[in-house]
């Protein structure tokens, strides 16, 4: 667990911050923050969380959703030929978050109607999908469906929402936890005030994730000078081997 | 200790890998194989993506066999010429092997057929193997077997093309060790192993190569197959991971000397029936996986991985 200060020490300060707003500022209903817009994955990670804090003008509930950048995913099925289970079909989604998860002050479906989790993509049932060929309707609910529960699997989606909590009327703050398997890029991090079934104010909010150090450097380099990778990949191993033979000359 | 492994992008336990090589390399050093057959199944084990650990273990297979060929020079048991024309047929049918490979990997069906691959040739090696050892075990009491003529002469000693081999003191026609080599240059990009498991059976008898040769000659030929396989894959999938071939030569360079070491005090057949044995049961583990109904039956992957 990696966090940037103390979560308390930021919630007061947002408090007070909010407290000292002039009178127009406060027009705005919402206001939000990461503790941290940088996470660094290096040798050794295992996961992390962030902490978003904010505060609203009073009233109301807060969600909180976070999508991973997009990917392009291919979902293979398999079925049984002659004894053995072979990839036979396969749908490619466009464009899908390559992480989705949701936290909430109450329960989603106490808070926003369909419609609204519809049009904000509130929810892994909200969620939009696109597959780059038509399906039928029966396999683009099973496909569907066989996605979202390989992403669940590997905690890439998160299916249960979690909970944002109010300190008191106005300030409230959510964690948001990345597993060790998370996708590099950049996240947005979208908060919405609702209040009466609607939404009446959002933010966005952009956090980065990406490796740093070597892994990184080597993994960078694998992918923009693939012949020079795939040379000093074969060097390197030649004179590992070549070394190796030198104290075992004699034997 | 974790390391994560850049192009694999997981982390891996240090002391898996170095034990993982340091193991394969052991049992290369007992039995005279190049071990890497059994070094990717069991890299596919541990949960490394099968496109990654096959195009590592050939990137690991460079160092080991530098290594060997080194070895075996200082006797002066390489065939240069042999390995040449070898490495002619091993190029082209590793830019083969490595074009197969990406059009498997576009329609989704690379596990499968590299699954289906090792179990197919391990099945076969194991099986020879052991009935080989068993004869062998029997026939130590029945002392005074005839000797072997130097090589039988088959329908392929009367191809054109013929050449003079001296050190292996063989005049035969060119196509066979270049169609030899293409053969090994396929398996080695679809399946990340050096091919000695099949080269060196075929160099004795299709050949008939002197014994002698046979695992300098072989490695030679494998150490350029190998980095032609490293740099295709590099370029091509993209799959290569320098470090995880890097921790496996560390293991496998000093498994390699205990090894030889400790075979030197076992009996032969013994060692090769046990080898068989345990060739065998890779192969009914890899061949009883394919059958097993899958936890879940749809998967999910990145495109173009």
């Amino acid at each position: 667990m990696r966090r940037a200060a103390p979560a308390p020490l930021l919630l007061l300060l947002a408090g007070l911050a909010v407290a000292a707003l002039p009178q127009a500022a406060r027009a705005q209903a919402l206001v939000a923050d990461l503790t941290s817009h940088l996470v660094a994955i290096t040798t050794g990670f295992t996961g992390t969380s962030v902490v978003l804090f904010g505060a609203t003008e009073g009233g109301g509930d807060v969600i909180v959703v976070v999508r991973g950048p997009e990917r392009d995913m291919v979902v293979r099925h398999k079925s049984k030929v002659a004894a053995v289970w072979v990839n036979t079909r396969q749908a490619t989604f466009t464009s899908v978050p390559s992480f989705y998860s949701v936290a909430s002050s109450r329960p989603v479906e106490e808070i926003a109607p369909p419609a609204v989790r519809q049009l904000h993509q509130i929810g892994l049932d909200y969620l939009r999908l696109n597959t780059e060929r038509p399906l039928s309707p029966q396999e683009a609910t099973d496909f569907r469906a066989a996605f979202i529960r390989n992403q669940t699997r590997s905690g890439l989606y998160v299916p249960t929402a979690g909970q944002v909590s109010f300190l008191g009327d106005r300030l409230f703050r959510a964690t948001i936890n990345f597993p060790a398997s998370v996708p590099t890029g950049t996240y947005l991090v979208e908060v919405f005030l609702v209040r009466d079934n609607a939404v009446v104010s959002g933010q966005t909010t952009p956090l980065v994730i990406s490796e740093i150090g070597v892994d990184a450097e080597v993994h960078d380099f694998a992918d923009r000078y693939e012949l020079a990778y795939g040379l000093v990949a074969v060097v390197l191993a030649a004179m590992a081997g070549w070394l190796a033979s030198l104290p075992f000359r004699n034997a | 200790m974790d390391i994560y492994l850049p192009i694999a992008a997981l982390s891996v336990d240090v002391f898996v890998l170095l034990g993982l090589g340091g193991a394969v390399g052991f049992l290369s050093g007992v039995f005279g194989v190049g071990g890497g057959f059994l070094l990717t199944p069991f890299l596919i084990f541990i949960g490394i993506p099968p496109a990654v650990a096959v195009a590592s273990s050939a990137n690991q297979l460079v160092g080991a066999s530098v290594s060997g060929v080194i070895a075996h020079w200082r006797r002066g048991n390489v065939d240069f010429l042999m390995g040449f024309v070898l490495l002619v047929g091993g190029f082209l049918g590793s830019a083969f092997g490595v074009w197969l490979f990406a059009l498997l990997r576009r329609i989704g069906q690379v596990e499968l057929v590299v699954t289906i691959s090792y179990v197919v040739l391990l099945g076969v090696l194991g099986s020879l193997m052991l009935i080989e050892s068993t004869r062998a075990l029997l026939r130590r009491h029945r002392p005074g077997a005839g000797r072997r003529k130097l090589h039988r002469h088959m329908w392929i000693h009367g191809l054109p093309l013929k050449m003079r081999f001296r050190r292996s003191k063989l005049y035969i026609s060119a196509i066979v060790p270049v169609g030899l080599g293409f053969l090994v240059g396929i398996l080695s990009a679809v399946m990340g192993v050096g091919g000695g498991f099949v080269m060196v059976p075929a160099m004795i008898y299709m050949l008939g190569m002197p014994t002698a040769v046979v695992p300098g000659t072989s490695l030679l030929q494998i150490i350029f197959v190998a980095a032609n396989v490293t740099v295709l894959q590099a370029v091509s999938n993209g799959t290569v991971d320098a470090v995880l071939a890097l921790m496996l030569l560390v293991g496998g360079v000093l498994g390699a000397q205990f090894g030889t070491r400790f075979g030197t005090k076992l009996r032969g057949e013994q060692l090769r029936a046990l080898l068989a044995l345990m060739v065998l049961g890779v192969a009914v583990k890899l061949a009883r996986d394919l059958g097993v109904r899958p936890e879940d039956l749809y998967s999910v992957a990145l495109v173009g991985t």
